[in-house]
């Protein structure tokens, strides 16, 4: 295998690797930020307990987020050394700005937030977990502001030739809010908001499944299932906007999400299909004319298609931009049922009765999961063959001085060590779910340690 | 050419980077240290207590590396591309080691089981040690300097990195920080563990004397181009001087119990350490054993000009309000280390 394809899978995989946390911390954040300030508003001691439960689950999700995220940081060095010198301009600055904005704010209260309850008062406790996720917040922004100019180029120009040739910054500003880069910060802001909202929900119904807790958790689900709910709906419009921005920019991609390959006559949109690349068509379930509506707001106008570009300006797997997109949109849907339906049985107040609810919460959390990474897939496959959209091709981003063995020695050490990893993560989440809220660990031997704290608490509201 | 104060935005900018990697030493380097030593703690409770020392801070020191690779790849994307896919199987090392070590302070706490406690004690103790070593090798690579094309490209063979220079830079190195780790741990802890501390501590600054003395005789002798820019200006002699003088002084604050000042005066020396790597490097960047025309420097490597502004008054921006929450952070955990609850 060559370097090239060795070096896409690594990256795809490390990254996919990491953005299983950075979600579920920015979203769980929220969610604690909500549960902390109820504390302090209404001083109901039950959510300073959620608020440190879920810091102790944020505490593990955040160190394995930490531990991947610098990977990607030296990746593009290692792995893409000449993209890292086309774009070093743009990208480097977005990189810079994200350790020292954001990162530096989430790590520097990250301390106070897991170990300063009894050393600062709870205002600044607040505080520091305001931080905190404000500082996830903004990391977001940062490399998805460096992802977005990689898709919709602006405020640069470039100079040299050949080799040589790199991006220049002309205007900042233009670079940051290149044209997609705001409805894309929403987008994945309001993706992890939805993925660390149903941690909460799938731990919450777990409790009210097994009948611990439980008004632990029944108190614990409200908010988040709000958080859960707007978001989805939120979500929609977002996505929608995404989806007129690379109408507009990258027809090539929005050709592939739809399996749309004739310009000529009106474009379908299908619900589920399959795209046969060799023979240019797509089969499945369609409506007539959709995409042309969704694109012009008319049901016969034409809409670019495949055909119209050169195949070597089209993304390689068609297929799996199309399934990876629909997926993500399927999920989304679902999501908006979920919320309008179990809102509705919240609102009767019937909804932690139907255990079959509890399970579609319980294990519901994995598609959160899915939709982002789905999302990711769609949005980077699609922008194949290029690197930088229009500008350089994959192929010619590579580190010229790295070898396939070299590589293949990385990605099996990634790949062991990351099934090591995952397969840690869910046991110890599993046992910091099973050990239960009151549970104060660190001390040694004593399985059932209980400050008097939480002595108090797991008398009153344990099992 | 813009300038600041007089100096041209390159230069600027390469004084930025060369403080954001000091402050990484000086920061992570007890961590890292505190990591290294941490085997040599046998009760349970002082491994938990020399662990909660470093606790509620390594992260945030940590950031200091993200922050100088994004720097670097800002600021001289040439020398980030060069450099890093040169080093391609030392840097993956040095990741793994970083995913191990994060993860081990994280985990161990988790599980009372001695198996598994034991286990992540191992890890995190290799692993601080690993890449301390790994961040020593590749500096002591780019003093030596490393055979790289026109284009920057690596042209050296797998293990190039392990030459004998570099495995030198890369032990001292540890011995660095494993007496600044100590040093830190000594103001940190109480009783029998300070007791065990205060003689790690002098044993780890002789280790250290030893290895920074070989290193710089081999230095002197054999790489004479480190030697250059503090030759031609013989005033530049006052920063090695000095630097010998604070070594000095540690070894003096240790025996006066004064653990506050010795700290002080090993971050000092790594500062002054790396001064004199910086001062004889510049303007070059990366040497090129190949060519000397094909030199990395900050003037054939840096971004635009443009950008190196941009990024200056970001770091002019967020680099006070970092010092000033980091100082915050640093003094809420002020003094010895007590256990309580949500301890590691
Ligand atoms: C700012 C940069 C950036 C960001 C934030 C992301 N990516 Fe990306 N991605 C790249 C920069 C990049 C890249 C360096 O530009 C790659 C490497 C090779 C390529 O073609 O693009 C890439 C490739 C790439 C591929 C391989 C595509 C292919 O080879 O066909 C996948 C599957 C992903 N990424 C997935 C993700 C996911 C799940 C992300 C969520 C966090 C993500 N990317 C964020
Ligand atoms: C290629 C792209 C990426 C790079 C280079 C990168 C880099 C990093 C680095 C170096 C860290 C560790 C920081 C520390 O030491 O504290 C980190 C953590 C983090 N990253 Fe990424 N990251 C990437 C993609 C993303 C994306 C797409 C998001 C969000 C949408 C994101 C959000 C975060 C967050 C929130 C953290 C903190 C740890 C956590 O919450 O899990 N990152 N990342
Ligand atoms: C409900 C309808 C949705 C629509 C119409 C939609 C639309 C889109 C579009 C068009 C893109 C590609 C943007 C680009 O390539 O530049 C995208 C990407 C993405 N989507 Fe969605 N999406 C929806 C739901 C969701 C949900 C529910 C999630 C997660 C919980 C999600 C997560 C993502 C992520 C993480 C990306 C990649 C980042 C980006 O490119 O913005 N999406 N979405």
């Amino acid at each position: 295998m060559d370097v090239e394809i060795l070096s896409r899978v690594q990256f795809a995989l490390t990254i996919s690797f990491h953005y299983i946390y950075p979600p579920l911390s920015i979203g769980l954040g929220l969610v604690m930020v909500l549960f902390e300030g109820i504390y302090l508003k209404t001083g109901n001691k039950l959510f300073e307990a959620m608020t440190r439960f879920y810091t102790k689950i944020f505490a593990l999700i955040f160190g394995i987020g930490v531990a991947t995220g610098i990977v990607m940081e030296f990746e593009f060095g290692t792995n893409w050394a000449v993209y890292s010198k086309y774009v070093g301009d743009i990208f480097g600055s977005a990189l810079a700005a994200e350790g020292i904005f954001a990162f530096a704010l989430e790590s520097g209260f990250l301390g106070i937030l897991l170990f300063g309850w009894n050393r600062v008062s709870k205002g600044v406790h607040f505080f520091a977990t305001v931080m905190v996720t404000l500082g996830s917040m903004f990391s977001a922004i940062w490399i998805v502001v460096a992802n977005s100019w990689q898709q919709t180029p602006a405020g640069y120009h470039i100079v040299g030739e050949g080799l040589d040739a790199r991006a220049e910054i002309t205007d900042f500003w233009a670079m940051v809010f290149n044209p997609s880069s705001v409805d894309r910060i929403l987008h994945v802001w309001v993706g992890a908001f939805i993925a660390g909202a149903f941690l909460v929900l799938s731990i919450s119904a777990y409790y009210i499944i097994k009948k611990r807790y439980v008004e632990f958790a029944v108190k614990s689900f409200k908010p988040a299932f709000w958080v859960f709910a707007v978001s989805s709906m939120l979500q929609l419009f977002i996505g929608h906007r995404s989806a007129d921005i690379v109408a507009v920019y990258q027809p090539a991609k929005l050709a592939a999400m739809e399996g749309h390959f004739d310009t000529l006559g009106k474009a379908d949109m299908y619900v589920v299909g399959y795209v046969d690349k060799k023979n240019e068509t797509t089969s499945g379930i369609k409506i007539p004319g959709g995409l042309s509506f969704l694109v012009h707001q008319d049901f016969d106008a034409p809409v670019k298609g495949l055909k119209s570009f050169k195949p070597e300006d089209r993304p390689n797997s068609p297929n799996t931009v199309f399934q990876t997109y629909h997926l993500m949109i399927s999920i989304g849907m679902f999501f908006i049922a979920l919320s309008l339906y179990a809102g509705y049985l919240l609102w009767k107040g019937k909804l932690f009765d139907k255990k079959w609810m509890m399970y579609v919460f319980l294990w519901g959390v994995l598609l959160p999961q899915l939709a982002n990474q789905a999302g990711w897939f769609a949005a980077e496959t699609g922008r194949q063959p290029w690197v930088v959209y229009g500008l350089l091709r994959t192929s010619d981003a590579l580190s010229k001085a790295v070898t396939a063995n070299q590589v293949m020695f990385s990605l099996i050490m990634f790949t062991v060590v990351y099934i090591l990893l995952f397969s840690l993560f869910v046991f110890l989440l599993n046992r910091k779910i099973q050990h239960g809220p009151f549970y104060a660990e660190g001390d040694d031997d004593k399985e059932e340690d209980h400050s008097p704290l939480h002595k108090a608490m797991a008398d009153e509201f344990g099992k | 050419m813009a300038t600041f104060l007089g100096i041209d935005y390159p230069t600027l900018w390469f004084l930025v980077i060369g403080a954001v990697f000091t402050g990484y030493a000086i920061l992570d380097g007890f961590d890292l240290g505190a990591g290294a030593l941490h085997l040599f703690f046998n009760k349970e409770q002082s491994r938990r207590i020399a662990l909660n020392a470093i606790g509620p801070i390594w992260d945030g020191n940590e950031v200091w590396l993200v922050i100088g690779g994004g720097a670097l790849f800002a600021g001289f994307p040439k020398v980030y591309a060069s450099v890093f896919s040169a080093f391609y199987v030392p840097f993956m090392l040095f990741l793994c080691m970083l995913i191990f070590r994060a993860v081990s302070i994280e985990f161990r706490s988790k599980e009372p089981m001695l198996w598994w406690r034991r286990m992540w004690d191992i890890s995190y103790s290799v692993s601080s040690t690993i890449i301390a070593f790994l961040l020593g090798v590749v500096l002591g690579n780019i003093l030596l300097g490393i055979p790289i094309d026109a284009e920057g490209n690596f042209t050296g063979t797998l293990l190039y990195f392990l030459n004998p220079y570099s495995v030198m830079v890369g032990i001292t190195t540890v011995a660095l920080f494993m007496m600044h780790g100590a040093i830190y741990l000594v103001m940190k802890t109480e009783n029998r563990l300070y007791a065990k501390l205060t003689v790690l501590v002098k044993n780890t600054t002789i280790f250290f004397a030893i290895c920074i003395l070989l290193l710089s005789f081999y230095t002197l002798l054999y790489v004479p181009h480190l030697r250059h820019t503090i030759e031609a200006n013989p005033w530049m002699f006052v920063i090695p001087v000095l630097m010998v003088l604070s070594i000095a002084n540690i070894t003096r604050q240790i025996t006066k119990r004064k653990y506050r000042y010795a700290f002080l005066s090993s971050a000092v020396a790594i500062g002054l350490l790396l001064i004199i790597v910086a001062v004889e490097l510049y303007p070059n960047m990366v040497l090129s054993t190949a060519d000397p025309n094909y030199h990395l420097t900050v003037y054939n490597a840096s971004a635009s000009e443009k950008s190196l502004g941009i990024m200056l008054s970001f770091a002019a921006i967020g680099v006070p309000i970092v010092l000033t929450y980091t100082t915050f952070v640093f003094w809420t955990f002020k003094g010895k280390v007590k256990l309580e609850e949500g301890s590691y």
